[in-house]
């Protein structure tokens, strides 16, 4: 009877032992959360930012992205990073024509900026569509041979023997056994933080500051079906990312050189079709078009002004094509370039968050 | 004997729990959803992803056209009871016939089993269109979906686009978009020359339909019937910058009413 008595304590206490928590990591594992502030001009105007359940913005996961975004060692040679051709002082897009890679050869595509990209809700990135995420995206750059032409093991490896990385992975992610999808993971919620909100244009939406009546009537125009018709792809003041993120031929070229999302899906239709850039921020991001072509805002006025060229896939919202496009007056594309450049924010370029 | 009449009682007591109504009270069935798929034809030709862009129609003015693009907003499905109640979940769909998004909808209600006169809005009536604060979706979807201010703002209620071949042999565009007609003194509109607006969203009235345990309906467009019926539309003479244009909007809300949309298949599963 006393056996069993002391067999019953036993059995009570490998019991009570059993339900302790046995995972000391994951006690230790605690990032701290770091949702994204919604800029006023945006809360209760459009949906709320896209944030994957599976990587979702801590404050270590998003000091570990902006470290890596600025490191050269993801370069196979160590000498460019992601900001190398997507700069902060320009609204982080590259102020050359084509980006120039690890090798000297340049790329082919107009570095695009990288600002409120937690809010685009089709999920299609790059210039032609070919990323599906954000973390998707990121993968690119690294193995491509003309930009950093590293391989993705030697980035783990790298990232793995330094001396700083692994616990800056630890406290961001639970681990610190470095791979290329916590490396995507990281830089995508630091870019997820670069949101751009505070321009001109949208201190006078929260009735700040007044636009000057040239702006005032430049969004006239840029509002005008008959003059700038540019809203059916770059949206309305009850849409401040002043983009579909759709893609359009814009009436560039009658042959096309870079089939752009055409190239992706193989679609015929979709043949010299890229994702409208958003109008932010146009004062840091020249040169314009995918192919950076244009050097200046009144270049690009000019070619929807008298500029069109028709081919087989042109977005049916370009008008006037056999003329060249409806011919604004000089008045009216010197309106329109004041209303652009209202929606240009100096915060964002120079915010020290932003910085390395 | 104490015993006893207690015992009778309580007796009583559970004889007069029992239901002395020996007919089952009929179980009324479930209220339901009503499931709605909106389809496209040209003038009963089915019109699939494939023929955007690909296939040439030819309208009632004799001009070839393409379609590039087809997004509509349909609004407060009403289901009406024989004997005048009305159910109607107040909410929208907005329908892109190329991509084949929400060509399915279930409007959020749940009503008893039964006949009903089922009608819908083809766009917002003001009182949806002039909504305090708008909607997010629909500012976020297809670069905003809403108006400009000059033009009195609210939303489209369709974007039509595509190509046709014009009067002199060259390929031009148009953009065929209904919303609420808006008057000017002046064009183009600019500050202060809105003189007023009028509602051109009308209602579509399917007629009577069952509804049963698993209803579909469906909602068939005609697209051939925009450029139709009573107005023969001249794409040479109206083929773009037509929102802003008051008689515009009421010729393509007079063609739109009239034909456009018709009751398809209705489906019992």
């Amino acid at each position: 009877m006393k056996k069993l008595g002391i067999f019953s304590v036993l059995l009570c206490a490998l019991l009570f032992a059993s339900c302790e928590d046995s995972d000391d990591n994951a006690s230790q594992y605690m990032p701290t959360p770091a949702p994204l502030e919604i800029p006023s001009v945006f809360q209760n105007q459009i949906l709320p930012p896209l944030i994957p359940e599976d990587n979702p913005q801590t404050v270590e996961g998003i000091a570990l992205g902006k470290k890596l975004f600025f490191d050269k060692r993801l370069s196979a040679d160590n000498s460019i990073s992601c900001a190398s051709c997507h700069r902060p002082q320009n609204s982080f897009t590259d102020s050359r024509q084509f980006s120039v890679g690890i090798t000297g050869e340049q790329g082919f595509r107009n570095s695009m900026p990288l600002q409120n990209l937690a809010f685009n809700y089709g999920e299609k990135f790059n210039w032609d569509g070919s990323a599906n995420s954000l973390e998707d995206q990121m993968f690119g750059p690294v193995t491509n041979p003309i930009e950093m032409a590293n391989t993705w093991p030697a980035v783990e490896s790298t990232l793995q023997s330094a001396s700083e990385y692994p616990q800056l992975f630890e406290a961001a992610f639970g681990t610190q056994s470095i791979d290329s999808i916590l490396v995507t993971k990281a830089i995508s919620q630091f870019v997820r933080t670069l949101v751009s909100a505070n321009s001109r244009f949208d201190q006078a939406q929260l009735g700040l500051i007044e636009l000057t009546p040239q702006e005032q009537n430049g969004l006239n125009v840029f509002l005008d079906e008959g003059r700038g018709d540019c809203f059916h792809c770059h949206g309305l003041p009850a849409n401040p990312l002043w983009t579909d993120n759709a893609f359009h031929n814009n009436g560039l070229d009658a042959q096309f050189d870079d089939l752009g999302l055409g190239n992706i899906t193989g679609d015929p239709r979709e043949f010299g079709l890229f994702r409208s850039p958003s109008l932010r921020n146009l004062k840091f991001t020249a040169p314009y078009m995918h192919d950076g072509r244009f050097a200046t805002l009144d270049e690009v006025i000019d070619h929807y002004s008298e500029g069109l060229v028709f081919s087989e896939t042109i977005d049916p919202l370009m008008k006037a094509i056999s003329a060249g496009g409806v011919h604004l007056t000089e008045e009216d594309k010197a309106d329109l370039k004041a209303f652009l450049l209202s929606l240009s924010d100096d915060s964002f370029v120079n915010n020290s968050d932003f910085r390395e | 004997m104490k015993k006893i009449a207690l015992l009778c009682i309580v007796t009583g007591l559970f004889y007069a729990c029992n239901s002395d109504d020996d007919t089952q009270a009929p179980v009324e069935p479930d209220p339901v959803t009503v499931d709605f798929t909106f389809t496209q034809n040209w003038d009963g030709a089915a019109i699939a992803n494939a023929d955007y862009q690909n296939t040439v129609y030819v309208n009632a003015n004799n001009t070839a056209l393409k379609l590039s693009k087809l997004v509509y907003l349909i609004s407060d499905v009403t289901f009406t009871a024989q004997d005048g109640t009305v159910y109607d979940a107040g909410d929208y769909n907005l329908i892109d016939a190329r991509n084949g998004t929400n060509t399915s909808f279930t409007p959020g209600i749940e009503i008893p089993e039964g006949n009903y006169n089922v009608s819908f809005t083809f766009g917002f009536d003001d009182e949806d269109n002039d909504k305090s604060g708008g909607y997010v979706d629909l500012n976020s979807d297809d670069g905003g979906w809403g108006v400009p201010a000059p033009l009195g703002g609210g939303y489209h209620y369709m974007r039509m686009e595509g190509t046709f071949e014009a009067a002199g042999g060259t390929t031009e565009t148009f953009q065929y978009h209904t919303i609420r007609a808006n008057k000017h003194t002046t064009l183009p509109p600019g500050a202060g020359t809105l003189e007023f607006v009028q509602d051109t969203s009308f209602v579509v009235n399917l007629g009577t339909i069952t509804v049963g345990s698993s209803t579909s309906i469906e909602v068939e467009m005609n697209v051939a019937e925009w450029f139709k019926n009573p107005n023969t539309w001249d794409l040479d003479l109206n083929s773009t910058v037509m929102m802003p244009k008051f008689d515009l909007q009421i010729a393509m809300n007079e063609n739109g009413s009239n034909g456009v949309f018709n009751l398809g298949v209705v489906s019992q599963q």
